[in-house]
């Protein structure tokens, strides 16, 4: 057993558990955040997504003791009160999704991209999402959500919120 | 309880569908339904054919009593004016919560906003066979309008009676019943203040045309969208309840195996709960870590026996055939004229055969289910398209009576025609007794793959007799296994013979996003294209020669049009082709362009045309949605999804060996909907997925000159052999 710190969505906590376990089981189990998805367990799908100190990282292979240190960004802490983040009002005025369970880390890897480029061409868009699965295929809304989203947040106070 | 069941065909991929619902009690008692809702009015509807259900056969009368009349639609208006809509449909992204909701508010005449859908929920809804077939549209939206229409009506009756005037020229709108004589208005909260009223309806109430909608044939968004896109949603793998547990299964190493011996002594000394229980072998402990690693602990022998490989899967289906075991649905054998004759006097007969391949639905979501037992009553919540029959599993599982198993879908991470069946509430409801606390098992996506059931392979042997003119005169259809689902042909030709042919599966084999239709159009649309090349006719005109139904006719034309179908090629390497059909009251063609990249020999799919009709539209950018997505997840199956397995085993069971489309796979997509507003609303979530398999192996023959029978197309890359 181990004592993991962490700070998430700007709040420390403290867990007691196993040194190896995963940041995803250290969220959704000890911390009921649940907006962050298991869906395969190695990094493959990106429903796990979180930003790590404004980067995208896979929760499910990253391990919760190395984390101490770190802001760690969930899909829930990224409204401000009722103020959706640009990149979900995107993805909602879009349709960007349908059973939405590939959404949270769609709109995570988002923001990190959006963090790292402002401007995002179709090909960078399409190279920085292509670890998020939805196999629902909404993949051209989600596009277009994304460049919705660019387009906004440039236009917009929250896109200098964002990069941190 | 028994061993877990696990038979290789629990559910017949296609006749599971023709088959009738059991008939369901649901004790209509007012005064208990307005205790638990509140004063109000409540409408609900009662199938019309009382012998419906009894015709299936599967019937049974409960309790000594005669068949009850079935509900099988209701809502209430509550005193806020909130109106609460009970049905037994589900939602796994399809979004239905949202399409059925739009029914309720056109006919109700008020704003979406006002209205909660309960779904899913044995103990609160009518019952319901399944989501499945593309019938929430057909039927539970029909359903849900005539009992608001019904509701609406009750409410100009009590605001007529109020203020003792004509009902006839009361008008309803936007939540409240006005009189446009006296200006006066009342909300629906307020008519049915202090009221309870319980109506049965006829099922006869006119609705509102199509030409009329205002809030059908909208793109509105997802109902609940905000819950999606902030993480506030609570899928069945997100339930939680105090002092829950979280369970494991323990898997035997391959298919079928029997356990022989157990030790489990690690796993007890780490403090799990331990169930040995025929087969079944899991663990129960306080976090999912503690029970993977009690799980991981178990010594366990297993006896396995030799099973068929994917290597010679074809060979095995075509020798392993279940001919006259069960052909009693219809859509098993067609006959019409004569074909032997018709073969005799064409030309040389020509057979091809088409082959698909095992591939796993990969919902997002792996299956999930939290149990909780109070005393003799189970509560789980779980994924899964049929509610009421993992109810029915559950209590036969574990010798329960139905009334006192109560299963709660909540919205889920897809599912596409794989979360058919109850087997992870079992597991959960298992482990939740022995533990004696409510238990929470979650699939590994390993477990997904491995421990779910396929979308079925299958061999298709196609031959035709065709005139020089182009007419074909003879046809002979044969499927191997992989189902009954668009068998027929919708060409125009006098004499055929066509053949589902069932075979013993190696795999466990279910339902999937368009079932058997994908591999028979598969076949039929690259044979009709073959077909056109031996006569060197283009394929549209061929197609269109042989093509009476009109509204085939119309999407075939439409994509065509878009597509700019008989253009020229503008480079080296570019391939056209086209497929379409009919599936599910729904008519679909695509058409694709490939490319192909003769110095890496890489293919890719870089545009994509499909048209559909599924009559008047209900929520055209739910639609699109839905067209696309099919068109995304079919490249998966047409050109590089498919189980490998060995012996018992899945070879390919994790996300990062089996390939399924990403972004960087992604076509330009571009869809065309007709809108046939004087025609019924059709569902759309499989027959959009028909055409593609067959248009991109006809433009990779455009591309190429190879001409590809076996789906996938070209296995586990872009490139081909």
């Amino acid at each position: 057993m181990a004592t993991i710190k962490l700070s998430v969505n700007g709040r420390p906590s403290t867990v007691e558990a196993d040194s190896q376990i995963s940041l995803l089981t250290v969220l959704r189990e000890n911390l009921d955040l649940t907006g962050t998805k298991y869906g395969c367990g190695e990094g493959q799908c990106g429903a796990c997504t979180v930003l790590v100190d404004g980067r995208a990282q896979r929760s499910c292979v990253t391990r919760a003791e190395n984390m101490a240190q770190k802001q760690i960004t969930t899909i829930e802490g990224l409204a401000r009160g009722d103020q959706l983040h640009p990149v979900q009002e995107a993805f909602l005025e879009e349709g960007a999704l349908q059973c939405g369970y590939c959404t949270p880390g769609m709109i995570l890897s988002t923001v990190a991209l959006l963090i790292r480029n402002d401007h995002p061409t179709r090909t960078e868009i399409i190279d920085s999402l292509d670890g998020n699965l939805c196999r629902c295929g909404a993949y051209s809304r989600i596009i277009s959500a994304v460049q919705k989203a660019a387009t906004r947040l440039a236009k917009s106070d929250m896109g200098k919120g964002c990069r941190q | 309880m028994s061993e877990i069941k696990r038979t290789s065909a629990p559910w017949e991929p296609e006749r599971y569908e023709l088959a009738s619902a059991p008939a369901y009690r649901f004790d209509l008692d007012r005064r208990d339904f307005f205790k638990f809702l509140g004063a109000g009015v409540l409408v609900f509807s009662v199938l019309k054919q009382a012998a419906w259900s009894q015709e299936s056969g599967r019937a049974r009368a409960r309790r000594g009593d005669s068949l009850p009349e079935e509900i099988d639609a209701w809502l209430h208006i509550g005193e806020n004016g909130k109106v609460r809509v009970y049905t037994g449909k589900v939602e796994v992204g399809q979004n239905v919560r949202t399409s059925l909701g739009q029914g309720v508010a056109e006919e109700l005449r008020l704003p979406m906003e006002q209205i909660d859908l309960v779904m899913g929920d044995t103990q609160l809804t009518p019952f319901d066979m399944g989501t499945f077939g593309s019938r929430t549209t057909p039927t539970m939206n029909l359903q849900l309008r005539k009992v608001a229409a019904a509701a609406r009506d009750l409410l100009i009756d009590l605001a007529a009676a109020r203020w003792q005037t004509d009902r006839r020229h009361l008008v309803a709108a936007d939540g409240k019943v006005m009189d446009p004589i006296t200006k006066g208005s009342l909300e629906y909260g307020a008519l049915v203040k202090g009221q309870r009223l319980a109506q049965r309806i006829p099922g006869e109430d006119p609705l509102t045309p199509a030409a009329s909608w205002t809030v059908m044939g909208q793109s509105l968004p997802k109902l609940n969208g905000i819950d999606f896109v902030t993480g506030k949603h609570r899928y069945p793998s997100d339930q939680i309840l105090p002092d829950m547990w979280h369970g494991k299964i323990l898997r035997p190493p391959a298919f079928g195996a029997t356990l022989l011996s157990v030790d489990s002594r690690k796993a007890e000394q780490m403090g799990a709960t331990v169930v040995r229980d025929g087969n079944f072998v899991g663990v129960a402990a306080p976090s999912s870590g503690l029970s993977a690693a009690a799980i991981a602990s178990i010594h366990a022998e297993w006896k396995s026996e030799p099973q068929p490989s994917s290597k010679e899967l074809f060979d095995y289906l075509k020798k392993n055939t279940d001919d006259g075991t069960d052909l009693s649905g219809d859509g098993d054998r067609y006959d019409v004229g004569n074909v032997d004759e018709a073969f005799a006097s064409s030309g040389p007969r020509v057979q091809r055969t088409y082959t698909v391949s095992y591939i796993a639905h990969v919902p997002l979501e792996p299956r999930a289910a939290l149990a909780k037992w109070d005393g003799d009553n189970l509560t789980v919540w779980t994924g899964t398209q049929r509610p009421f029959g993992v109810r029915d599993e559950l209590a036969e599982a574990f010798r329960v009576p139905e009334d006192r198993v109560r299963v709660l879908m909540p919205d889920t991470g897809s599912a596409y025609g794989g979360k058919h069946t109850g087997e992870t509430a079992i597991e959960a409801a298992r482990l939740a007794r022995a533990a004696r606390r409510p238990v929470k098992v979650i699939w590994t996506r390993e477990e997904e793959f491995t421990w779910a059931y396929f979308r079925p392979a299958g061999v298709i042997d196609v031959v035709g007799g065709v005139r020089s003119d182009g007419t074909i005169t003879a046809w002979e259809f044969h499927n191997y296994n992989s189902g009954s689902a668009g068998l027929r042909t919708y060409y125009e030709i006098p004499n055929q013979r066509i053949v589902f042919h069932p075979a013993r599966s190696p795999l466990r084999q279910g339902s999937y996003r368009a079932l058997a239709a994908t591999a028979n159009h598969f076949a039929r649309e690259s044979y009709m294209d073959e077909l056109a090349s031996a006569l060197k006719m283009d394929p549209l005109e061929f197609r269109m020669k042989n093509l009476r139904n009109e509204r085939l006719r119309a999407v075939f034309q439409a994509a065509a049009d878009k597509f700019g179908w008989g253009k020229q090629k503008a480079e080296p390497g570019q391939g056209f082709g086209m497929g379409g059909g009919y599936e599910k009251l729904g008519n679909i063609a695509t058409f694709a362009e490939v490319n192909l990249d003769r110095k890496a020999k890489v293919v890719r799919v870089v545009r994509i045309v499909s048209a559909f009709e599924c009559g008047a539209i209900v929520n055209p950018g739910n639609l699109r949605n839905q067209v696309e997505g099919s068109n995304v997840q079919g490249m998966g199956g047409a050109l590089f999804e498919a189980i490998q397995f060995e012996n018992g085993r899945i070879l390919n069971g994790r996300m990062s060996q089996y390939r399924v489309p990403r972004f960087s796979d992604l076509p330009v997509i571009e869809t065309v909907l007709l809108d046939r507003k004087d025609l019924p609303s059709a569902g759309a979530g499989e027959c959009p997925m028909i055409g593609l398999a067959p248009a991109i192996a006809n433009a990779i023959c455009d591309a190429t000159g190879d001409r590809l029978r076996s789906l996938p197309l070209i296995p586990g890359s872009l490139k081909l052999a």
